[in-house]
């Protein structure tokens, strides 16, 4: 069942950036990549649960900033050697606004 | 699908898939041939299965289901016997016939077998694979006698592994030394007595003249040119290897000492590369895996047909895979006409050590008994680094010459197994150690993949490489010399630093594009490295947030919990009631968990929520106080003691110099974090002598110390210079800032940084130069105009706050 929720503005989320989306469960993280794409994965690294939306954004990938596991935007797979994965939502961009499927 | 057929399912070929598995998405059709029975082994470690130390399983690097896992169609117990390079086919022993688009040769090499008379009986082997071992350890439940005919690296783990078995082991040695090809004499003498010790024994200068067989067949003696004879059951043949390059010889590919291949690994047929020990590269032919790592890596990239990759040929370094003896060689330990030897003996403890340099260069170095050190000199040699400063110092080691931050191998092989190696990503020595055991993993690279030690600020480098060396006991890959900054280009630091240093550029975009890196965006190492270059090579430059660590985009550091603390500035350590109670307020009303005074004379608020941080600065900033930068890579403190305004040993008034300081170089950033300290007399309480700039008052004037570093690894300060005014010390202080921001690598500290490039370089920069000195200050002066604005209140008054706000439903 999919349920459309408009989160922000495209241009509130920086390039290479992320926001945070709080909802009451869970804590998700939209991140603009820089060919504009918008991808939103559960704000908690595989690895040892540190926080995605702060890290280092580069192609459709997101480095965690605790220990530096590259998380992949597109399926939420832990990139290399590192094992794990990480839940993703789909995304949409409608007249500058951002949703997503929760 | 293009089809690729490798033949040879050694370590060199089997590297080079994993390589182009890593780099490429692309599918292939992958076939691999292999003569031997198994998946794909760790050749080296068949001393250590011989000498009993470890079993076949523990050393597969690559078991069947790897293959299936990564639809490659593996043919053991399958040999090539020819390759038809007009129709792309190679046959089998078999008959049958594969075509290929490319196919890779990675034969390896063949044990050289002496051409005397009886070579050829039962009992007569090389030492190569596993079936030698499994004939060896054979041999040795039967028979007493085992003959090892060569004292090389080879013979001698042999030699070792048969003696472990209880066989009475004899090595027949055509020369006086022991691997003379490593060693020099005298370690080869200490080398020779304590295989003595151990049981071993030697016939020494010794030439076999045919090998003697019994009833069945079977040797039974070796007689020796001389006419002397000994009983032998076993002989092993260790005197070389040979290149196995027939196949590709008899299929009109170009061979000479091995397959020639040129800096991309292609042979002279476009469709056809080599790697490993069967290739002939600028002449040499290798016999040992780093340089065959090199060249998987480089062979992978042109079999992805990326184009890029470059083999420009291995420097190489030997270690003997005998547990408990330690030796180690690199380069050229013999000297040349006009290189000097730096000798260390102590015939006592078994230790002996010799350097030679030639122009301040290491070229080579040979170490027996103590061999803690080897992986230092070898990376000085490698670099080509300058010892001149360090000469007096050099025998005795990185531990007394001052390092990367960190201390000597005897350090690492003493630390506890639940010692942290990578403070960055908290990675301890235990989990470097049984990766590198159960994963096979060779490189630092290897290391960095699969533990993430070493992968983010790189301080710990030494540690790992180090830790690598002991753990696998004998040869490792040493990370090439030359090292990219990631895996995005293969450019250097000192490349990329130069390059920005030279042109200009607006943003790390426009870098990575006109020095063609892969990635268009970087990645998490080079981009804020890029970026830090740009802004330190152009005052002008915009920063980039979202090229910087979170701590740094946050201006907080980041704690293990999500939070972060709040470090707010105190100028020299000076502060005043309206401040202490503005920090106490702020705590209440935050309800902030814990309050610490720092180390550099501050206090630490720990535990803010991230949305409540732009709420604490706004209320800091209302009573004066300002970021102190404690989470960055830039200025963070200037220490100051009491001095001459109430010490009555005070000369200076240290805290006036320190506040005047602090205020002259807050907020600029810096390669690594950055520590000042200003004592008011020699008593230094300040403990100026391990900051990175330390002044310390004498009547005259002030001292000036540089490369000082707390932390792991005390480096204590190089006296800079004495000066009279204060203005002069000021000046230094900026003209050193400068130098350090302009001409260090990032996250390399200052301590590294002079150990690298030498305290004379710094003192004919700021010393010896007068006017360079007065430049650099106000190049410094200039850069700080654009910095010197408070990030938390910028913060606090919104800037960037779609970091702050949390969007709820
Ligand atoms: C006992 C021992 C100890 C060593 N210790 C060290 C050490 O401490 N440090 C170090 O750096 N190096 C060491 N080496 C050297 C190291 O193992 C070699 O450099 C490395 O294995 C070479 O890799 P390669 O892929 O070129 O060859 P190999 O690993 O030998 O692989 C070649 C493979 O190709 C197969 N093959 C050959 N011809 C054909 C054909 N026509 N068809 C199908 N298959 C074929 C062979 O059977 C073999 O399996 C040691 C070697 C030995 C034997
Ligand atoms: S010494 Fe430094 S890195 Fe280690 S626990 Fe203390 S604060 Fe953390
Ligand atoms: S360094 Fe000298 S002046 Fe400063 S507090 Fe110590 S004794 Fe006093
Ligand atoms: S928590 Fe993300 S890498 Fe460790």
């Amino acid at each position: 069942m999919s349920s459309w929720k408009e989160v922000v503005a495209l241009d509130d989320i920086p390039v290479l950036g992320s926001r945070v989306y709080r909802t009451d469960d869970q804590e998700i993280a939209v991140f603009r990549t820089r060919d504009d794409s918008v991808f939103a994965i559960h704000n908690l690294c595989p690895h040892k649960g540190g926080m995605l939306s702060e890290g280092i954004v580069y192609d459709h990938k997101v480095t965690c900033p605790l220990h530096n596991w590259v998380i992949s935007l597109e399926d939420g797979e832990a990139q290399g050697a590192d094992e794990g994965s990480t839940a993703c939502f789909e995304t949409k961009v409608e007249s500058g606004k951002v949703y997503i499927n929760l | 699908m293009k089809k690729i057929v490798l033949i040879g399912n050694g370590m060199a070929g089997v590297r080079t898939l994993e390589e182009l598995f890593k780099i490429t998405e692309e599918k292939f059709d992958i076939t691999v041939f292999g003569s031997e029975p198994y998946g794909n082994y760790n050749r080296i470690m068949l001393s250590p299965v011989l000498a009993g130390e470890k079993t076949i399983d523990e050393i597969m690097i690559n078991d069947l289901d790897w293959y299936k896992d990564n639809d490659i169609t593996l043919h053991t117990d399958s040999t090539i016997t020819s390759i038809n390079r007009s129709s792309k086919t190679v046959i089998d022993d078999k008959g049958n016939s594969y075509g290929y688009d490319k196919l890779l040769i990675a034969t390896g090499s063949n044990p050289f077998i002496l051409p005397i008379e009886g070579h050829d009986l039962d009992g007569v082997i090389g030492f190569r694979d596993i079936a030698d071992v499994d004939q060896m350890i054979d041999a040795a439940k039967n028979h007493k006698n085992a003959i090892v005919i060569g004292g090389g690296l080879l013979g001698l783990e042999a030699a070792n592994g048969l003696m472990k078995q209880g066989m009475n082991v004899t090595v027949v040695h055509l020369l006086a030394d022991l691997m003379e090809m490593q060693l020099d004499s005298t370690a080869s003498q200490m080398l020779l007595t304590s295989l003595r010790e151990r049981g071993m024994s030697f016939k020494l200068e010794a030439q076999t003249q045919k090998l003697i067989a019994d009833d069945s067949g079977r040797v039974k003696q070796i007689e020796f040119s001389d006419e002397s004879a000994m009983d032998a059951d076993l002989v092993v043949m260790a005197v070389g290897i040979r290149p196995n390059f027939i196949l590709a010889q008899e299929s009109g590919i170009h061979c000479e000492r091995g397959i020639v291949v040129d800096d991309t690994m292609l042979t002279f047929d476009p469709s056809i590369y080599a790697v490993g020990e069967c290739i002939q590269h600028r002449g040499l032919c290798y016999g040992l895996v780093a340089p065959l790592f090199e060249q998987a890596k480089v062979c992978a990239n042109h079999l992805a047909e990326y184009g890029i990759g470059m083999y420009e040929g291995s420097v190489t370094s030997t270690k003997l895979k005998v547990t408990g003896i330690d030796l180690f060689s690199a380069g050229n330990f013999k000297g040349t006409e006009n290189s000097e030897d730096l000798v260390f003996q102590d015939v006592a403890r078994g230790v002996y050590k010799k350097i030679v340099i030639e122009n301040d260069i290491i070229i080579g170095s040979v170490m027996y008994g103590d061999t803690i050190d080897g992986s230092w000199y070898f990376q000085l040699m490698k670099d080509e680094n300058n010892i001149a400063d360090m000469r007096d110092r050099l025998l005795f080691g990185q531990a007394h010459v001052g390092d990367s931050g960190h201390g000597p191998l005897d350090m690492v092989a003493a630390m506890d197994d639940s010692a942290e190696i990578c403070g960055c990503n908290g990675v301890c020595k235990g989990d470097i150690v049984s990766a590198i055991n159960e994963k096979n993993l060779f490189t630092l690279e290897d290391v960095r993949a699969h533990t993430k030690a070493s992968s983010s600020c790189g301080s710990c480098t030494g540690l790992v490489e180090q830790l690598i060396a002991t753990t696998l006991g004998g040869e490792y890959s040493e990370s090439p010399k030359k090292k990219p900054i990631c895996g995005c280009t293969e450019n250097t630091k000192q490349e990329v630093h130069d390059f920005i240093f030279k042109n200009d550029f607006d943003t790390v975009f426009e870098v990575f594009a006109k020095m063609d890196w892969e990635n268009a965006d970087g990645c998490h190492v080079c981009r804020p490295e890029v970026n830090y270059y740009l802004l330190a090579a152009n005052p002008d430059y915009e920063d980039d947030a979202q090229s910087r660590f979170i701590n740094e985009r946050s201006h907080g550091n980041i704690q293990k919990d999500g939070t972060y603390s709040v470090v707010p500035r105190m100028w020299g350590g000076v502060t005043t009631p309206l401040e202490l109670r503005t920090i106490a307020d702020v705590v209440d009303k935050f309800n902030i968990p814990t309050m610490k005074v720092t180390g550099g004379q501050r206090i630490d608020l720990f535990g803010v929520t991230k949305e409540d941080l732009p709420k604490v600065w706004k209320d800091l900033g209302a009573g004066g106080l300002v970021s102190g930068h404690a989470y960055g890579k830039s200025l963070r403190t200037v220490k100051t003691c009491a001095g001459d305004t109430w010490c009555r040993f005070g000369t200076k008034d240290s805290m006036g110099m320190g506040v005047t300081l602090e205020k002259m170089t807050w907020g600029s950033w810096m390669p690594h974090k950055f520590k000042l300290a200003v004592s008011g007399c020699p008593r230094n309480c300040a403990e100026a002598t391990i900051k990175d700039f330390g002044l310390v008052a004498v009547q005259s004037g002030w001292e000036l110390h540089v490369g000082g570093n707390g932390g792991i690894k005390v480096r204590v300060t190089d006296l800079l210079t004495r000066v009279e005014s204060d203005e002069e010390a000021i000046e230094y202080v900026g003209a050193y800032c400068q130098l350090y921001r302009e001409d260090a690598l990032y996250l390399e500290r200052t301590a590294p940084w002079i150990d690298r490039v030498g305290l004379s370089f710094v003192t004919e920069q700021l010393v010896d130069d007068e006017a360079n000195r007065k430049a650099l200050h106000a190049r410094f002066l200039v850069s700080q105009l654009k910095t010197q604005n408070d990030p938390w209140k910028e913060r606090a008054e919104g800037a960037q706050n779609h970091q702050f706000e949390v969007i709820t439903q």
